[in-house]
Parts: structure tokens; sequence; C-alpha cells
């Protein structure tokens, strides 16, 4: 069973093509880091999903079911970004009241709301929380009924670093019982330890998706190497630029230390010359980060061009 | 229909919170007590007219407060959801907007109801009571053919409120609309067809003139409440055509059902097309 299955799927808002030809999947126990500018069509994949609009072509599946029936929504979780609730219930007045249209146990709800720590302010009423409180309490409204596919639309906003820690905690044991998520964020340097695979969208079209190790070779980015030198820069200069097969690096001179940014298919000729030659004393190796690639995908320049209405 | 009476207890449970519940029978108790107490201050004294009299003036100040209580309550049940950013959520669970709707209408229909059974009710038995030689059976009768009459047209209004509500994008645009419809049934709409009969000189089907009472709940209500103490001799104005109506009180009480009816499938058939 998938948690979901896109093919091929498009969807117009006005004759406005939002998303075009978007394959995207999701098996269980897995979390998909879902990326893209402002408009990129995030937020319609998971309404679409959601079952809140239909696709206007290709087919999606969701939990093995049909998007939007009731028997599927039963089983999803879902945060919206900016969560809002009912100013002037308390909040353990409002998860009872999802749980209620959720048909979960309602001896869920402070359990929830203990666990999102909210346990001191579950009976204050949600016009006195801050963002962060609301942010939680939106959590716990989509862990309810323990659901089989899990979307969060930038989760960690309003968190602070402890909490968000907590929360990517708990996604993790929730991936390993065999949840699928989705996880949309602008974070990326914080989701980039947590998601199994990303899927990078710009103007409504999957741009790359698949593990980071598959995204790094798809990109094809420089992998950037600090090397301190034994002796002068110069001679370790010269030991790079006599390397046999490698493409001629660019170099640039920090602080007494060589930055070296190489082809990844030149990295590992490149550091066994080096290491034979001697003329290194220490390597620190940087791998494209996950912010890196997206870069690389999305083109730089984002936000004169782009701004599209969420 | 689980769901549904999820939706209808919150709205129930939260205008006993806000008060509007008891605020809503307050006034209709006030009202009635007053009305029924000065009933008489037009013939130079102060005490109780007769039962079809304090009913007819009590159905005239309705025609003006019901519609106004129910857009009120329920002008922004959509739109308020939509604006609060939890009509997205809703919309994620397992609730379908027919659901949702239904359960709105529920939980409004049944905050108005209980507040004119306690308002009115109160009013009907400190009537009984106090007032010497009153007939109580027609005045049980009469009581109670205005309470529920009231409670349905009152839930005509809440199903034109949502018709509002499921088509605005703004609150104080529901508002302001609702603010129309009440101008229209109430006020606006008898002067028309007054200014209409006028014009016409006679040259409309007179056949069908009694029929054009029945495109205005409020007129229904009215004639519900005021015809039913037999001759029309209360009637005034457009009203008086309520007398060449071919239809017995059933068909009064079948059209305000229908008053509810429709207005509640528009807004349904319309709120399946908004966009969340």
């Amino acid at each position: 069973m998938s948690c979901f299955r896109l093919e091929n799927v498009s969807y117009r808002y006005d004759k406005a093509t939002v998303l075009q030809g978007v394959d995207l999947r999701l098996e269980p126990g897995e979390i998909l880091g879902l990326f893209g500018h402002n408009g990129a069509g995030k937020t319609t994949t998971i309404k679409l999903i959601l079952g809140l609009m239909q696709p206007v072509g290709g087919s999606l599946s969701v939990l093995d079911g049909s998007a939007g029936d009731s028997q599927v929504t039963r089983h999803i979780g879902y945060l919206p970004e900016n969560v809002m609730f009912y100013p002037q219930l308390t909040g353990r007045e409002i998860l009872a009241h999802f749980a209620r249209l959720k048909g979960a146990d309602l001896r869920q709800v402070p359990e929830l709301l203990t666990q999102v720590g909210l346990d001191d302010a579950m009976d204050a009423r949600v016009k006195t929380y801050s963002k962060g409180m609301r942010q939680r309490l939106g959590l716990a409204q989509a862990l309810l009924g323990k659901p089989k596919l899990l979307m969060l639309d930038e989760p960690t906003v309003g968190l602070d670093p402890v909490a968000t820690a907590d929360l990517y905690r708990l996604l993790r044991t929730l991936r390993d019982s065999g949840t699928g998520i989705v996880l949309c964020s602008h974070v990326l340097p914080g989701v980039e330890p947590y998601i199994d695979r990303a899927a990078i969208l710009t103007d409504g079209a999957l741009k790359a998706s698949g593990n980071l190790e598959a995204l790094r070779r798809q990109a094809n980015m420089p992998v950037t190497l600090m090397l301190e030198p034994t002796g002068s820069l110069d001679s370790l200069e010269n030991a790079i630029r006599q390397c046999n097969g490698v493409t001629r690096p660019v170099m640039k001179n920090i602080n007494n230390r060589l930055q070296v940014d190489v082809r990844p298919a030149d990295k590992m000729p490149l550091l066994t010359a080096l290491m034979a030659s001697g003329e290194v004393a220490d390597v620190g190796i940087h791998q494209p980060t996950l912010e890196d690639i997206y870069v690389h995908f999305i083109g730089y320049g984002g936000l004169a061009h782009r701004g599209g209405v969420q | 229909m689980n769901s549904v009476w999820t939706i209808a207890r919150k709205e129930l449970s939260d205008s006993l919170r806000n008060r509007w519940l008891l605020a809503i029978a307050i006034v209709f108790a006030v009202l009635a007590v007053g009305i029924a107490w000065f009933g008489a201050a037009a013939s130079g004294q102060v005490g109780y007219a007769s039962t079809p009299a304090t009913i007819a003036s009590l159905a005239s100040l309705g025609i003006f407060l019901i519609p106004l209580i129910a857009l009120l309550l329920a002008y922004d049940a959509i739109v308020g959801e939509d604006e609060g950013g939890t009509l997205l959520l809703l919309m994620t669970y397992p609730l379908s907007r027919g659901q949702l709707l239904f359960g709105k209408f529920l939980g409004h229909g049944l905050t108005l109801a209980f507040a004119t059974i306690l308002g009115f009710g109160v009013a009907g038995i400190a009537i009984a009571v106090l007032v010497e030689d009153v007939g109580i059976t027609s005045l049980a009768l009469a009581m109670l053919r205005f309470i529920g009459s009231t409670i349905l047209l009152g839930w005509g209004f809440i199903a034109l409120a949502y018709v509002v509500s499921v088509r605005a994008s703004e609150k104080p645009v529901a508002a302001g609309l609702a603010l129309a419809i009440w101008f229209f049934f109430v006020l606006v709409f008898d002067l028309l067809l007054l200014g209409s009969l006028v014009a016409s000189e006679g040259k409309l089907n007179p056949e069908l003139l009694p029929w054009l009472l029945m495109l205005n709940p409020t007129d229904i209500y009215r004639l519900l409440n005021i015809l039913a103490f037999g001759e029309g001799r209360q009637l005034s104005g457009v009203l008086s055509l309520g007398n060449d109506l071919p239809i017995g009180q059933s068909g009064l009480w079948l059209g305000l059902v229908l008053w509810c009816v429709a207005p509640l499938t528009l807004a349904w058939a319309l709120f399946r097309k908004r966009r969340i």
C-alpha cells in the first residue's frame, strides 16, 4: 500500500497552470521533504492529496483509495501553514471537537496535549496562546487517530529550538512505526538530517526527486575540499595542478587554507594523489547541502522573479 | 450523522457560552410580556387586550426582530470559519460540505428554537397565570402556533443567511448582504407589491395576486398568525390579499417549510462550488 501515488497530475486555476505532469509517490515509513519557492505548487499538491480539489489531468490514489473519500481522510493527519483555531475555546475543547469529527478515541486528547507540551495550557483559551503554542495544538490535531499519512506544512514555524528537535524526534518515531510523512519547509538545514527523500517543485513542475545522494549525483555540483598545507600554499597548489586526469579545479586561498571546488567524479583521484604527495596536513570535505542542491534546481534570483500567491 | 451532530453541538455550546441563547430568550420574553400588559394602551387603559390582538401585535413585531436575529446568528457560519482559518482544516476531516452546513443549521436552528420556546413560553405561562379570565385553551393554541411559526420563520432566515455566507469571501460583505436581505423582505417587499398593485390599475390577474404573498416568508408568517383567528378583520395593507388565498392554514405552514428547505438547498449547492 502506498501512502499516495500521483501520476502525471496537472491542475489549473482560472486557466493558469499550477501543476504540470507531477509524478510523486510516498511509501509507508518514509519522510518526504517537499520543497519549492512560494507559489511553486506545494500547497496545491497537498490539497489535491487531501481531496480538497480535483486534478484536471492525471491520476491520483491515496492510501489505496480516492482522495477526499471519508474512509481515506480518516487516516490522514494534516497541519496547515499558519494553523488557526476557535479563539474562544480551550485547547482541550478544540482537540476534543476535532477528535469527535475524526472518530478518534477521546482519551487521546489529554495524551496528545501532553505529548506536544501543552499540559499546563490545555484549559486556557486559545486566544491566549502564543504562535508556538498554536502550532503545537495544530500538531496534536494532526496526530489524532494515529494517521497513516501525515502532512505537515511548515511545522516548525514559531517553535523554539528544543521544541523543534522534539518534533523531529517524534516524526522519526512515527516514521519507524510505519507512518508516511510529508514535510514542507523552507528551513532546509533543519529538515535535511530527517528526510529520506526530497522533491523539489518549481513553477508547478517536479524538478527533481530522490534521496539526497541521488539528488547530489543529478545536480553534479562540485564538492568543496578545505586543505591545510604541510608546507607552503604554493607547493600544495602545484601538487594539485600536477594531478593527472583531474579537470583543473577552482582554488581559493582562505586564511592560509586552500579551498578547492572539485567535480564529484574527480574527488577521489585528487585526494589519493594528494595523500601520496604528502603536501596535505588536514582535509575537510563539504558535500553540497540540501540548500545548495535546492538553489541549484530552483535557480538563482529567486526573490526577483518569483512571488506567486500560495 | 455523528459528524453533523458534532458540528451542531459545537454551535449550540457556543451560543450558550456567548449568552446568545439567553439574550434572545430574554428579548422575546420581555417583548411578549410587554405587549401583553400594554396591549390595551391604544384604548386608553393598561391591561391585557385579547389573545388575538396580543398575538397580532407580537407577530407584527416578530417580523422585524426574528429575521434580524436569525441573520445575525448565522451570517458568518461559513465565511467566518473561512476567515478564521478553520474551514480548510474542517474540510480535511471526514466531513462533507453538506454535513458541515447541515450541522451548522441544526446548531443554529436549535439555538433559535430553544430561545423562542423559552422566551415566549415563559411569557405565555405568565399571561395564563396572571391575567384573569383568559381562555387557556385558545391562548395555548395561539401561543403554540405563534412559537411554531416563529421557529420556522427563523430557520428560513438562517438558511437565507447561509446562502450569503457560502458566497461571500469576507465577513463584512456577508453582514451587508444579510442586512440587505432583511431590508428587502421586511421593508421593501410589501411596498413593491403595493406599488405594483396600484400601478397596474387592476390589470394584473386577481387570482395570481394573493400568491405573490407566498414569495415573502414574513407575509406568510403574519397571515398564519392573524388569519387563524377567523375573519381577516385586522388585515391591513397588502395582507388583505391573504383573504383570497385559496390555501388553508396547512398551505401556509407548507409555505414556511419550503422557505427553509429551498434556501438551505441553494446554500448547499453554492457551498459545493466554493473554493477552499
